[in-house]
């Protein structure tokens, strides 16, 4: 079946979209493929917040707390490395680039653990203050490090270099492409496998009815905790990528605009909807960019006008996002069907019969 | 159990033995269900204890308590409203598995056999209930009495030794009670159950129960097989009131 494509043959799929990468490579400007590199992180930032917010039912709005943790540490571990030990280059720059992304999503998920053990006791709006003042926290003790710039910022993190194999020339932006996309498809085979199991139903029950899911016997603050430490996890490896591919970080780049793209993203795409929440990342990364042309011929930046009163007719029109709680193969196939009882119907009463189902 | 000024059980002490089809009545208010909410945890005793299976309940998280085989049903239908009728029973199956966040992601051979044996257990549930045909329907998408038949269902995969049903048969007609007395024995008969009724239709706790617990104001006032409930002047005084007359004179002065 369709949908499990990327469930059951991730890697077919990881080597699919390496030669679409491939081709990207050669044919983009440089400013393209970093949209693409963008569009991927905020596909690890949805899903990953989806994982709390739509599937475990916990509304969290400090997500860019945690993918400053990972950025940081990432950049920081990075700097130390290079000036103890000396600089990462070649073939190990991949292996080494993808430890250090593990390493922050580990820190990244410490954190997350530690303030979700205590906060999760919280509900609703509650758990989301504390939350979005976890990450203004993370922001101004930032701010206030003068070991990682303070606010100045964090300059020159290293990256992996274009790597040389004989005649053939890797560039950064291919290395970048593979080990995001790695990443993402990584994320979406954990979430997706993950709520198809005891565990993750343990999430989803606990977003229905907690007390209930207690009497059935779901640990439901393990569940809780779990979740919000895996998806903490995933936000910390988009900080890690953030962090090398555009070599420059900034408390000011983990603000609560950035918390707040992320929930746009889950709550676009639909609370507990993989896919969906891959669909909306690309268009939160994508109409902004798409409107540049408007804002030239207006010579005022209406993008952001424009944009959110998208988001407000979504709103209106699709109050639970694009996609609902489905995912896309399912609300694919229910297309399908309804337009062929359509196209039946219609025949049927062109040639004149009532219109009664055909066997 | 004590809430701030509130006692709202007190003077209660019973005790089942395995096996036993007890019920559980009393006036709207008495704490039927209170009894239910702290024997299965979801409130902590202020005083007394609950005993179950020799294992103190008293300290002991819900979740615990499903696991040690006490589970329950709720009066007002508490089903995952997202999820399919299969999804609930597997949820509740869920306490059964020993893989790890690690198996279920790259579905090694642990998670594969351990999934496949709950859903035999909830697929073999569905059809004894005769809901196989409706296993991917939404839960909410049910008719109101196999919601009530599907929250059953549901402890039921938590393969619990006794089960706390509360009002199982409220909002149902008389056909579909009767169904239900029918599957309640069916239930206790095949999976060795003991079971505790909380039930307002007298019809249904006389029929099936073998003792009655009458409770009123949180305060047992009488125990034992339905004929002597139903002879009891003790009960008849809780329900109906003492002497209406009396009432009407002391309102008048």
């Amino acid at each position: 079946m369709s949908k499990e494509v990327v469930s059951k043959k991730p890697f077919m799929f990881f080597v699919a979209l390496l030669i679409v990468g491939w081709l990207a490579d050669l044919v983009l400007n440089p400013f393209l493929q970093f949209m693409i590199l963008l569009l991927m992180i905020n596909m690890i930032l949805g899903m990953s917040l989806n994982l709390v917010n739509g599937f475990a039912g916990q509304f969290s709005l400090g997500h860019a707390g945690f993918m400053a943790i990972g950025g940081y540490v990432s950049a920081s571990l990075a700097e130390i490395w290079w000036s103890r030990i000396g600089a990462v280059g070649g073939l190990l720059q991949i292996p080494f680039f993808i430890g250090l992304a593990l390493i922050a999503g580990g820190a990244a998920a410490l954190a997350g653990w530690v303030v979700g053990l205590p906060s999760l006791r919280l509900k609703g709006d509650y758990l989301a203050i504390v939350t979005l003042g976890f990450a203004e926290i993370i922001r101004v003790i930032l701010l206030n490090t003068e070991a990682v710039g303070g606010a100045r910022g964090f300059y020159d993190i290293k990256g992996p270099g274009d790597l040389r194999l004989g005649p053939l020339v890797v560039s950064q932006f291919l290395q970048f492409f593979a080990m995001t996309l790695f990443w993402v498809i990584l994320c979406f085979v954990t979430i997706w496998r993950l709520v198809r199991s005891a565990h993750g139903r343990g999430f989803l029950s606990v977003r229905d009815d907690e007390i209930a899911a207690q009497a059935m016997g779901i640990n439901t603050t393990q569940a809780k905790v779990r979740a919000f430490a895996l998806s903490s996890f995933f936000a910390g490896v988009a900080g890690s990528i953030f962090a090398h591919n555009v070599g420059y970080l900034s408390p000011s780049s983990f603000g609560f605009n950035r918390s707040v793209d992320a929930v746009i993203i889950v709550v676009l795409g639909g609370m507990g909807s993989l896919s969906g929440s891959l669909l909306a990342a690309t268009l939160v990364t994508l109409i902004p960019e798409l409107l540049r042309p408007v804002q030239d011929l207006t010579g005022v930046d209406v993008r952001m006008i424009i944009y959110s009163f998208l988001l407000i007719l979504m709103m209106i029109l699709r109050p639970a996002g694009l996609c609902g709680s489905h995912e896309l193969p399912e609300i694919w196939k229910k297309f399908a069907l309804t337009r062929r009882a359509w196209a039946a119907k219609n025949m049927a009463g062109r040639q004149g019969r009532p219109s009664v189902p055909r066997v | 159990m004590r809430f701030g000024g509130l006692k709202a059980i007190d003077q209660l002490s019973f005790s089942i033995a395995p096996g036993d089809l007890i019920g559980l009545i009393g006036p709207n208010g008495a704490g039927k269900t209170t009894v239910f909410n702290v024997v299965t945890g979801i409130y902590q005793p202020t005083f007394g204890e609950v005993v179950f299976d020799n294992h103190s309940l008293n300290d002991l998280e819900p979740y615990q308590v499903s696991r040690l085989g006490l589970t329950r049903t709720f009066q007002n239908i508490r089903l995952f409203q997202d999820l399919s009728v299969l999804e609930n029973i597997l949820t509740a199956a869920a306490q059964h598995v020993s893989y790890g966040l690690a198996d279920a992601v790259l579905h090694t051979r642990r998670f594969e056999t351990q999934e496949k044996a709950n859903l035999d257990l909830a697929m073999s549930l569905l059809s004894i209930f005769h809901l196989e045909d409706k296993k991917d329907a939404p839960a909410t998408a049910l008719p109101y009495g196999e919601q009530r038949k599907l929250e059953i269902v549901r402890a039921l995969a938590t393969k619990p030794k006794m089960i706390c049903l509360d009002e199982p048969a409220a909002g149902m007609n008389h056909s579909e009670t009767e169904e239900l007395m029918k599957t309640i024995a069916q239930i206790r008969e095949r999976f060795k159950l003991t079971v505790l009724l909380i039930e307002h239709d007298m019809k249904l706790v006389m029929g099936i129960c073998e003792r009655i617990i009458v409770l009123d104001h949180g305060i047992k006032i009488e125990e034992g097989p339905p004929e002597k409930i139903q002879n009891s002047k003790k009960v008849i005084e809780a329900y109906l009131g003492v002497d209406g007359s009396e009432h009407q004179i002391r309102l008048g002065s």
